[in-house]
């Protein structure tokens, strides 16, 4: 059955208060998921105290604050810091998005909460196992499919045909869609998910593309596509203002269209 | 994800493909969207003919289901909502019961009770219409 509590080893206990800095008044209240697979306790939540005056707003900004400052153990992915990469998605005061977009002041009631990405396998802390994500990007064949011998010069698309990438192109494999979405939550192992699903329709959608039967055959399936119920938390986690949701849409009429 | 999955020692690539795709899907998708038309344009007459049964005995419902119009409109409301059960039950299951053997009972039991409601409500209309 689909599990509604979390697992024994997985229940999350209080952790330590780390010491406030006494140099500022300053300060900004994060609480942090905490998971060390080196040891056998129960993840944690461990409070910290940010001097908001010695770093810039964003809570990825503060996150590496902490790791220089108070505790070099937190464990978090970052690359870029301005919202491209995707490396940071983790889900912050309960919605998923990019810590390095996402200002730490924007809820200011409490402490800024930091956990994971849900439903994922955590490698530690706030590093969450993407293999299984990544294999169902990898799934889709996000290349372009063509029999036609390649021309001399290059594939032509006109400028509508192109303009129909835009809103799906854009996507930067972060996560947050997917992993927001209950459907994937309960059947992540069959369920492609939103982010799959709106890369496979960016490819459906290029018009250079010849193998657009083919990739709809291999998504004609009650769990690969069928499992979005339309629930909408991809399109309002997507920190980059996308929206899979519609993409999953388009998709299904396309499969519509092609048996009417 | 369940443990399993997780635990065994194929690719990534060769769990996310599994058993391949079932090649269908689109026609259950397309039929609860077309049953859902259907019940739109069939719940304001059904209600009338609901409010007309009410308080009526035997003889008074067989009298107003004798009306073809009003035993095909019923009839046509009785097919399309037991269809949506059966596709809108099913998809329920399906998303949340993940014990192969559990799941194939449920929804052949979830078939089996949509189509004798369905048959049950039908002889019903047929035999108050006709009057037998």
């Amino acid at each position: 059955m689909a599990e509604f509590a979390l697992p024994k080893n997985s229940k999350i206990t209080e952790g330590k208060t780390w010491p406030k800095p006494t140099t500022t008044a300053n300060l900004r209240e994060f609480k942090i998921y905490r998971w060390d697979p080196d040891d056998t306790k129960n993840p944690r939540i461990d409070t910290y105290y940010v001097d908001t005056g010695d770093c810039g707003p964003m809570v990825l900004d503060g996150l590496i604050w902490i790791k220089n400052k108070i505790d070099p153990t937190l464990t978090f992915r970052r690359s870029c810091r301005e919202g491209v990469c995707g490396s940071c998605a983790m889900n912050i005061d309960g919605k998923n998005g990019l810590a390095c977009i996402t200002s730490m002041h924007d809820e200011p009631a409490g402490a800024v909460k930091v956990n994971p990405l849900p439903h994922q396998p955590v490698v530690k802390d706030l590093v969450p196992d993407l293999t299984n994500f990544y294999a169902q990007y990898a799934s889709i064949e996000p290349w372009l499919h063509t029999t036609t011998p390649t021309p001399q010069k290059e594939w032509k698309q006109s400028k509508e045909d192109r303009a129909k990438l835009d809103g799906l192109y854009e996507c930067i494999l972060c996560a947050c869609c997917s992993t927001a979405c209950p459907s994937y939550w309960w059947n992540s192992d069959r369920y492609l998910g939103p982010a799959a699903l709106l890369q496979a329709n960016r490819w459906v959608s290029d018009s250079r593309d010849e193998a657009t039967g083919e990739r709809l055959d291999n998504l004609e399936d009650p769990f690969r596509l069928y499992r979005c119920h339309t629930i909408m938390n991809c399109t309002k986690a997507c920190p980059k203002g996308l929206n899979p949701a519609k993409a999953i849409a388009e998709l299904k009429k396309k499969m519509v269209e092609r048996q009417t | 994800m369940n443990t399993e999955t997780q635990s065994s020692m194929r690719t990534p690539m060769s769990r996310v493909r599994r058993l391949g795709t079932a090649k269908s899907g689109t026609g259950d998708f397309w039929r609860q969207r077309l049953t859902a038309v259907a019940m739109v344009l069939l719940i304001v007459p059904m209600i009338a003919i609901v409010m007309m049964l009410l308080g009526r005995n035997q003889a008074g419902a067989a009298q107003i289901l004798g009306s073809p119009l009003i035993a095909i409109v019923t009839l046509l409301f009785v097919i399309a909502s037991c269809w949506h059960m059966k596709i809108g039950v099913q998809v329920v299951i399906e998303d949340y019961v993940h014990t192969e053997n559990l799941k194939l009972a449920l929804i052949m039991a979830n078939t089996f009770f949509s189509i004798a409601v369905a048959l049950a409500a039908i002889y019903a209309i047929f035999k108050l219409s006709s009057g037998v």
